[in-house]
């Protein structure tokens, strides 16, 4: 059992203990993700770091006799952290991050196209004192652009083993595990220098012997970088020593009247460094190529004004197609699936009618309603890791950056928002692909406004009842796209008053690079898939399953008795001499609903609601329908006492909406209150799969329920507005 | 010149970064120093993000995160 353990990617490999621990650090695209799904496979497991909502990725890799645990650390330009998620990548690096501790390795990927930005990075590493290995990626890009590397120079150069790797082919991964272990147990820091101005390298010597003197010793970079940067954590701890403290102020003074101590100095003296090795290490075997690479051949198409428009129009409409379309098949036989579940389990139970209940409409309801957003995760991850794989997904978000741009979302936004449209789960799972945490919660918040298919339903229902018998089909489609269309609108004010009112944090500039067209890796497609798949499935689908449940209680208890139930028959059959056994029954579940904690509060929220000119009845159904909006259809059902298997295409339904009455005589539903119940529906957050995913990306439970808030104080609003719309047209 | 008033097609040469905010300490660190030269390759259809080549890869910038931002036009 145990030789199997390795194939077998549901079981993590046993833990040694005293086991290495090393990290993957690099710039983004440099190729850091393929080479770790190379390394550890699909012995990875994803976590979320306290407090933040960066992803922990961390997994395992078998070396000849041990295994070592290696941390993906989030792709980062620099270790001067700004944003939250490059604080992590630092914390990580020093191990001041919760729970990690300090690895004892680090490989770092360096693409050999992206020379000189890619060494400024590792400068930055093996300044701080870490031990490191070099994977070098890109390596037979580069020779095919007629370069060559000389690594066993470079190697000199910088002091540290250079691995080059081929990533598709998974070439040179046993020579950078074999580095690796190498490494483990012989750590070599790095040995080059970075010349800065003479004035800064006297006094930082200065400097450094003074506070030896206090008996201290730490390198001349802690010193640099202490004296350049003033807010380094680094001068906290020279509080302690006000005469030492003084010192660097003055050092830094006369650097300053000199003129050396600009801002960009330390930028510039590491650039310089990184132009003169590169300069040194790669040499053209070859002219250089007058024309055009490939990448940029393509480019001139993909990116052109008309016809890259066009074709990223119809790629977004393959991808929405797929999610709502093809994905119906698979989630059409997870339903078919769990039905016929429930119908075997039903007599299996009928002896306890809680049990029974609990189990078919709770629990397995729960589990289905739960796993029928697979296939969408599932093909829209895929589309993702294609998108992202091949280099597009860049070149999408340069070509839409304007359009997002201005409100403060950016160019990659549309993923998530158009996949919103057929599913916010998927969509807000994809707003990952934005690097930077401000966009991406942003993006998340106004996701679910965007009209899902689970809307559809009551659309469909509430405009073939109310729209199209008054007012004709061309009213009916209107109808039917300015819903689609509402979320939408709205979702721009809301994202401008976010970023500027409630998202705090620092705002880097948007950086995007635009990485050679590449073939994307399967592995890496399918490790994507699989993860985003498991982890939806692990975290947001066991609180979706809870919830389902404690809905299932609200809307259950507490039971009439049986002589409330007798009187509940008696009163119907005394009014309905020829009801049906069936009829009867369906005015009981009526009367269960109603009486059930659910109805009750329905009845008591009653008030609330009037002024959109919705009852206890609508009231109940969309209480009902906040685990999940499409239970609406059913409910509205019940209550309406046609039982609950009804769907919007059932004729009895509309018939059943149209006549019903107030109290009073009037007629419950107007064109507006159908309108205004539609609009309700487009923006309330009825999801609570949704709330659960937030939780999970966000890795906090503070914005799910700031998006249950404000979206359903909008559907409110929203509501009560369309009947006093439909009040000023003189409808009633 | 403000690097906003580039071409598509124009090489320039970075003069100055402006102000020492953490924006503009972003762009030096992703290689745009004093004295880089790079390339304008494009526009996005909309105007906006501008393309660049330098120290040999592809960036884009938004014109108006690039206040501050002097270069001049080399031949």
């Amino acid at each position: 059992m145990k030789s199997n353990q390795s194939n077998n990617p549901a079981t993590e490999p046993e833990v040694p203990t005293g086991q290495h621990l090393i990290a993957l650090v690099g710039n983004p695209n440099a190729g850091k993700t393929t080479l770790f799904n190379s390394l550890t496979g699909s012995h990875q497991k994803v976590g979320n770091y306290a407090g933040v909502t960066v992803e922990k990725v961390s997994g395992y890799l078998k070396l000849d006799d041990e295994i070592v645990e290696c941390i993906d650390v989030p792709g980062q330009y620099s270790l001067s952290a700004v944003s939250e998620d490059e604080k992590v990548a630092v914390d990580v690096i020093e191990g001041r991050e919760k729970d990690t501790r300090r690895p004892d390795l680090l490989v770092c990927v360096l693409d050999a196209t992206n020379l000189e930005r890619n060494l400024y990075f590792f400068s930055q590493l093996a300044e701080a004192g870490h031990s490191v290995v070099v994977a070098m990626t890109m390596v037979d890009r580069l020779e095919q652009s007629g370069q060559a590397i000389d690594l066993p120079k470079m190697s000199n150069l910088l002091g540290v083993e250079i691995v080059p790797m081929v990533g598709h082919k998974d070439r040179g991964l046993q020579e950078l595990k074999d580095a690796i272990w190498r490494n483990l147990r012989d750590p070599r820091t790095a040995s080059f220098e970075i010349r800065f101005p003479d004035a800064i390298e006297t006094r930082v010597a200065a400097l450094r012997e003074r506070v030896a003197r206090v008996g201290i010793d730490f390198t001349k970079f802690d010193i640099r970088r202490a004296l350049l940067h003033p807010d380094d954590p680094f001068n906290s701890f020279l509080k302690d020593f006000p005469e030492m403290q003084e010192a660097f102020e003055v050092a830094r003074n006369q650097l300053g009247q000199e003129g050396v101590l600009k801002p960009a100095i330390e930028v510039q003296s590491r650039y310089d460094w990184a132009s003169v090795v590169k300069r040194a290490v790669v040499r053209e075997v070859q002219a250089p190529k007058t024309e055009r690479s490939l990448t940029d051949k393509i480019d001139l198409v993909l990116t052109h004004r008309v016809f890259g428009l066009g074709i990223f129009v119809l790629l977004m409409y393959l991808v929405f197609q797929s999610i709502y379309t093809f994905s119906q098949y698979p989630m059409n036989a997870i339903t078919a699936c769990f039905d016929w579940l429930k119908s075997e389990a039903r007599p299996h139970l009928a002896g306890s009618p809680v049990i029974q209940s609990l189990v078919v409409d709770g629990i397995i309801s729960g589990v289905g309603g739960m796993l029928v957003f697979l296939p969408q995760i599932l093909v829209l991850f895929f589309f993702i890791a294609m998108l992202e794989g091949t280099g597009y997904l860049a070149r999408a978000a340069f070509l839409m950056d304007r359009l997002f741009g201005w409100c403060g979302l950016n160019g990659r936004a549309f993923i998530p928002l158009l996949s919103s449209f057929a599913c916010a789960i998927p969509g807000i799972m994809a707003a990952r692909v934005m690097p930077d945490r401000n966009s991406r919660l942003a993006t998340i918040l106004v996701a679910p406004l965007m009209s899902c298919s689970a809307r559809l339903p009551v659309y469909l229902l509430l405009i073939g009842a109310f729209i199209q018998p008054q007012f004709g089909s061309a009213w009916a489609g209107f109808a039917l796209f300015a819903m689609h269309l509402l979320g939408l609108f709205l979702a721009v004010p809301i994202v401008w008053f976010l970023n500027r009112k409630l998202i705090k944090g620092k705002r880097l500039p948007f950086l995007l690079e635009l990485p050679p067209y590449q073939w994307p890796k399967w592995r890496d497609v399918w490790i994507a898939m699989y993860f985003r798949g498991k982890i939806f499935v692990k975290t947001a689908g066991t609180i979706i399953v809870f919830m389902s449940i404690l809905i299932w209680g609200l809307s259950y208890f507490p039971r009439l008795s049986a002589t409330q139930e007798q009187q509940v028959s008696r009163a119907f059959v005394s009014s309905n001499p020829e009801a049906s056994k069936s009829d009867i029954k369906k005015q009981i579940d009526q009367a269960q609903l109603a009486n059930s904690v659910l109805g009750r509060f329905g009845k008591t929220i009653e008030p609330a609601f009037k002024p959109a000119g919705f009852d206890w009845r609508i009231t109940t159904s969309i209480l009902s329908a906040f685990p999940a909006r499409e239970t609406v259809v059913p409910s509205l059902g019940i209550i309406f006492s046609l039982g609950g298997d009804v769907d919007e295409k059932s004729s009895d339904l509309p018939k059943a909406l149209r006549d019903a009455k107030w109290p009073d005589g009037r007629p419950l539903f107007t064109p507006w209150t159908a309108i205004g119940l539609m609009v309700f529906f487009a923006l309330c957050a009825q999801c609570m799969a949704t709330l659960a995913t937030v939780k999970r990306e966000t890795n906090s439970w503070k914005w799910a329920a700031f998006m249950f808030c404000y979206m359903t104080t909008l559907a409110y609003l929203g509501a009560i507005a369309v009947q006093m719309i439909g009040h000023m047209f003189g409808n009633n | 010149m403000s690097f906003t008033k580039l071409k598509k097609g124009m090489t320039a040469r970075v003069i100055s970064i402006g102000n020492n905010s953490s924006e503009m300490e972003r762009l030096q660190e992703m290689g745009l120093t004093v004295g880089t030269v790079f390339r304008v390759i494009k526009v996005a259809p909309f105007g906006d993000p501008v393309e660049i080549d330098l120290r040999g890869y592809r960036l884009c910038l938004r014109k108006n995160e690039t206040k501050g931002f002097e270069v001049e036009p080399i031949e």
